[in-house]
């Protein structure tokens, strides 16, 4: 099966082409659903090399020259990481699908066919050994995306597309001169063997240079405080499906560059340059926990929720021991999980109301009750309430975090206290309270159908299955995680 | 018998998939029955298990492995149950004072529209309060405890749309409740992360073993960072403010939750953790002087209180302030004695308080009284309560509040002195509360008319307390001491007093009592120097009424400032500082684009020639670096 890994890029990017080209909606629609399904059944193959995964190998490599006279070459291969991180992004792809199938109807020919295109960038960046490869997805990712925004978004999606556009380029633009730099410096393009050599091999300037120009590109992707801006306005304004790629995916690419080709590669400047990460994690939990809290705008508070929960993740890796970076990792999943969640229980409200104001609402729980339970456990997730999945992570960071600082973890926890405080000030603010608008009353509001409960149970079903038996992936992660860390 | 454990939490799990799936289906009925048989079976299990749970001298209790829940390097947690004694002693009351309740509530809740999913957070209360005593680690513990969490959050809230003059918004209340627990939580989070990292495990036997072993550890910093655990979800200060206002939740949950169980689960986590506390005075003062404080302050605002409900909150605020004094004083065994008497008739003064409210809809004592006449049976229970809470001889209450207070003596003559005259308070606000709603005559006519008896569902439960409330001190009787040795195992031998002390510590007790109760009947038959007292006590009655200005410094200092803070991070840090960089620096570039497209005649190349120009002289830069 060496060729699993092109398969799961080709699948989707081939179906991208056919969607694009296909005549109507009715056949469009089946086949981006048909097509992202196997690519997820496809993917659960990456789990058959169970011992390997186990033993902390890399598995399914596959290699082909490219352009072979500097070194390119097409190498994909999967760990314990990687394996999660595209199974993630397999796995919520035909939920945003599903979503875009019922609710977009302007040119969703091109809106599926740039969905797909998404999915085959992600996963490139998740597989690929190549560090131009890596680039290329990472950047790729973007076109899509813009598209997405600029073309489906709401009233200020113009500005939101450009501004995420700008931030991330400038942020990349840096890294691009760094690979530049290790190739002259190591003559190859070969992430492993990379992170074998560069580190006895490069000066110190040069990591120093190197690891800034690398944690750059990717704090500003995370995002980490305070190039965080971007975020709440490509969120507010992308569509439902945008938002949940953008919150389930597209943000870990951040991390896990931090910790794929940031750590390994220049690990002494990592290790000087960790305590600024924590910091700047520690505001960011904070911070984006405070402001969420005041947020107006359903949408920006989950954004803003984001900033906090992706500086958990942060804070795990800056800490560097197999609890909190194992943490992380899982809370990688969580974190795509519970806020794709979210983005889609937002969704499916703005698709009746067309608002996403929390005045507009209240008392939900008596005209919708299947709605307002199932929110109440997405919000639970994001929360970090132990028995779902947000719990562990959340929970092994800390633990992680304390064998370092114990005063990093005190701070983090406070994370905890304003986590219940604005999600549930949310809920409170949607679901409880008296019905105030005759839109949302008894008979009126329509509760969750049987299609739009097919894309949320599955999400709450794997909160309970990750928050109880979290080794599930924790015995692929932790070994990829300990053979990663110096 | 033992190893079926699991099957406790099943039977709870079992009946909320059951209703939940099935809930609309059934009917009322089926799903009442289906929610308290479960329970009902969960304490018959519990107690076939008892014989070989309490004659075992293995003191480390039986450990049900279930599956292995995180492997993380080092870190290892299990799902997996004790039973032991302690966490047995604690199943037989959250089953059985549970079941009692679920069948009130069937009563309580008739006609209710969410009736269904009122049982269903009610078994999904006892699954979590199961799993919290029954854990075998502090993670596994903790499961629960976030989880009664939550299901309190559901009950409290449970009528999410209601409000009133004295609660506010009921869903505010079940906010604040879940919030202020979180702060506890974190005590927690916090307390387990230094114990894992000296010890290497959350299992309690094994990291009991290394205190045995004479592991060093700060036990201090420990035990207080469990004290805000403890401070959080046994409402002690300054962490008691959720608890008065969790009253907004139906009165079943009050007595089951706010009363009776989940929040004597900090009471639990002391005892489970006493070798922590006997390793740290310090902690162990601390403890002692949050837990009478506590008991003290809490009874002041329990005698100024108008409404009956809110009487018996700060009531249990203050008695949970005994049992941390208990426990903080070394008394492990006595302080979950006095949590088991205590359940049994603060279990009973609010289930008579809802058949009160049942009947009549107010719980307002300036409009209620007389109601003895009508409500006989209720009122004889609601007697029985009062004379256990204020600790009158024979009855429950007496013996083991007694027993903390001997405790104590021991430790402080001045934790006593504090410990005695709460006692006195305790009394007085008790018998203030019977005489004003079931003594004298009804001071509202209105309401009086329509009073009735409530039925045989709501009585037989009542009853059955009574009768618990009047005996269980038996189960620790002086001398006896049952429990404490059935306990012996688990917490460590405690040697009682010396036995003529005990005796006159027990009269004083007695006589403060009676004088609490002397004190109420002199108020109500008018006597005249009962109102110079009165007219002393006024700057404390001042300061009760106003809850000691606790909640006026949450309410009107910290929440303010952190919505403050937020509106100036969003709008402030956020839209301009951030942004203005942002938005300035884009602005920037596309002047010198435009500068450049004179040049260039279009962007593409400008941009493709600025990014070369740009990347080569970085390139340099690194060359140079190497």
């Amino acid at each position: 099966m060496d060729f699993l890994l092109p398969l799961l890029l080709l699948l989707p990017l081939a179906g991208a082409v056919v969607v694009a080209l296909l005549g109507s909606d009715g056949p469009r629609k089946a086949l981006a659903m048909l097509v992202s399904l196997a690519t997820f059944g496809a993917s659960l193959g990456l789990l058959q090399n169970g011992s390997a995964l186990t033993a902390g190998e890399a598995v399914l490599a596959f290699q082909r020259p490219w352009f072979p006279e500097v070194g390119l070459s097409l190498h994909l291969a999967a760990d314990g990481i990687s394996v999660w991180l595209v199974l993630l992004t397999t796995f919520i792809m035909p939920i945003a699908i599903g979503f875009s199938n019922r609710f977009v109807s302007d040119r969703l020919g091109q809106h599926l066919a740039l969905l797909l295109l998404m999915e085959t960038a992600m996963v490139g960046v998740f597989l690929a050994q190549d560090l131009v490869l890596f680039y290329t997805f990472f950047e790729f990712t973007l076109i899509p995306m813009y598209f997405l925004i600029g073309q489906w978004g709401s009233e200020n999606r113009v500005y939101a597309a450009l501004k995420f556009v700008m931030y991330t380029l400038l942020g990349s633009a840096l890294m691009l001169v760094a690979i530049v730099a290790i190739f002259v410096q190591t003559g190859t393009f070969s992430i492993p063997e990379i992170a074998a050599t560069l580190p006895a091999t490069a000066g110190s300037t040069f990591q120093v240079l190197g690891f800034l120009a690398f944690a750059l590109a990717f704090a500003v992707k995370i995002p980490l405080f305070p190039f965080h801006t971007w975020l709440p306005d490509a969120h507010v304004q992308a569509p439902t499906a945008g938002s949940i790629i953008l919150a389930g995916v597209l943000l870990k690419m951040g991390t896990y560059g931090l910790l794929r080709l940031a750590m390994p590669f220049f690990p002494e400047a990592f290790a000087s340059y960790a305590p600024l990460l924590i910091v700047l994690s520690l505001i960011g939990i904070v911070y984006g926990a405070l402001v969420a809290l005041k947020q107006q705008d359903v949408k920006s508070l989950v954004a803003y929720s984001s900033v906090s929960h992706m500086g958990f993740i942060v804070l795990g890796l800056a800490v560097a021991n197999t609890q909190a970076v194992s943490g992380a990792v899982l809370q990688m999943v969580n974190h795509g999980l519970s806020t794709g969640a979210l983005f889609l229980m937002v969704g499916l409200l703005y698709e009746r109301r067309h608002t996403r104001l929390f005045s507009e609402f209240g008392g939900l729980w008596k005209s919708v009750p299947v709605y307002c339970g199932l929110l109440l456990i997405t919000a639970l997730s994001s929360v970090g309430l132990p028995s779902l999945n947000g719990f562990v992570g959340e929970f092994t960071i800390l633990l992680g975090a304390w064998q370092v600082s114990p005063a990093a973890a005190a701070v983090a926890s406070t994370g905890v206290i304003l986590a219940a405080w604005y999600l549930l000030t949310a809920f409170r603010k949607l679901a409880q309270g008296e019905i105030r608008h005759q839109e949302n009353e008894v008979g009126v509001l329509p509760d969750l159908q049987r299609s739009e409960l097919m894309m949320i149970v599955p999400l709450v079903v794997m909160f309970f299955v990750i928050g109880l038996y979290p080794n599930l992936l924790l015995d692929h992660i932790v070994p990829a995680v300990e053979i990663l860390l110096p | 018998m033992i190893s079926l454990a699991w099957l406790l939490l099943l039977l709870p799990l079992a009946g909320m998939l059951i209703n939940l799936v099935l809930g609309r289906v059934i009917g009322r009925r089926a799903t009442a029955v289906v929610a308290s048989g479960t329970v009902g079976g969960a304490f018959l299990l519990a107690l076939s298990m008892a014989p070989a749970v309490f004659g075992s001298h293995d003191h480390h209790g039986a450990t049900i492995h279930l599956w292995n829940w995180i492997d993380m390097g080092s870190l290892h947690v299990p799902m997996a149950l004790l039973v032991d004694p302690l966490s047995l002693t604690m199943v037989l009351v959250v089953t059985g004072v549970g079941f009692l309740i679920h069948v009130y509530a069937i009563g309580y809740m008739e006609g209710d529209e969410r009736f269904n999913r009122f049982f269903l957070y009610l078994n999904l209360f006892i699954l979590a309060m199961l799993l919290l005593v029954l854990g075998d680690s502090f993670l596994t513990l903790f499961i629960g405890w976030e989880g009664v969490g939550l299901a309190s959050f559901l009950l409290i809230g449970f009528w999410f749309d209601r409000e009133d003059d004295l609660y506010g918004s009921f869903a505010d209340c079940g906010k604040k409740a879940f919030i202020v627990n979180r702060i506890g939580d974190v005590g927690m989070i916090l307390a387990m992360a230094l114990i894992w990292s000296i010890v290497g495990s959350l299992e309690f036997n094994e990291v009991f073993h290394a205190l045995e072993a004479g592991i060093t550890i700060p036990a201090t910093a420990v035990c207080l960072l469990l004290l805000l655990a403890v401070a959080g979800k046994s409402a002690q200060f300054p962490l008691y403010v959720w608890l008065p206002d969790a009253m907004a939740g139906p009165t079943p949950v009050s007595a089951l939750i706010h009363a009776a169980t989940m929040v004597t689960a900090g009471i639990y986590l002391m005892a489970r953790t006493h070798a922590f506390w006997e390793l740290s005075a310090t902690a162990s003062t601390t403890a002692a002087w949050v837990g009478v404080g506590t008991a003290f302050v809490a009874g002041t605002m329990a005698l100024v209180q108008h409404d009956l409900k809110k009487v018996l909150a700060y009531s249990t605020v203050s008695q949970l302030g005994y049992m941390v004094l208990g426990a903080a004083t070394g008394a492990f065994a006595l302080a979950i004695f006095h949590l088991v008497t205590h359940a049994f008739f603060k279990a009973l003064l609010f289930l008579s308080a809802g058949s009160v409210q049942h009947a009549t809809h107010e719980l307002d004592m300036r409009k209620l009284g007389g109601l003895q006449q009508k409500m006989p049976g209720t009122a004889r229970c609601f007697l029985i309560g009062v004379l256990a809470l204020a600790g009158i001889p024979i009855f429950s209450g007496f013996f083991s509040k007694d027993a903390i207070l001997l405790s104590a003596f021991g430790k402080s003559p001045l934790l006593y002195a504090v410990g005695l005259i709460t006692a006195l308070i305790t009394s007085v606000y008790a018998f203030r509360a019977w005489w004003l709603t079931f003594n004298g005559t009804p001071r509202d006519q209105e309401i009086h008319s329509h009073v009735h008896e409530s039925g045989a569902l709501m009585m037989v439960p009542l009853w059955i307390l009574a009768g618990l409330a009047f005996v269980g001190g038996g189960l620790n009787l002086p001398v006896a001491l049952t429990l404490e040795r059935a306990l012996e195992g688990v917490l460590g031998h405690h040697t009682p007093p010396p036995l003529q002390l005990e005796i006159s510590l027990l009269a004083v007790s007695a006589v403060v009592a009676v004088t609490g109760w002397w004190l109420i009947r002199s108020t109500y038959h008018h006597a005249g120097w009962i109102d110079s007292v009165k007219a002393t006590m006024k700057p404390l009655t001042k300061t009760a009424r106003n809850r000691w200005y606790l909640d006026t410094l949450y309410d009107d200092g910290l929440v303010p400032t952190l919505h403050a803070a937020s509106q100036w991070f969003t709008n402030v840090v956020d839209r301009i500082l951030i942004d203005g960089i942002v938005n300035g620096s884009a602005q920037l570039a596309m002047n010198i684009s435009r500068q450049a497209r004179r040049v260039n005649n279009g962007q593409v190349p400008t941009y493709a020639l600025s990014l070369f120009v740009g990347a080569t002289v970085l390139v340099v830069v690194f060359w140079l670096a190497v």
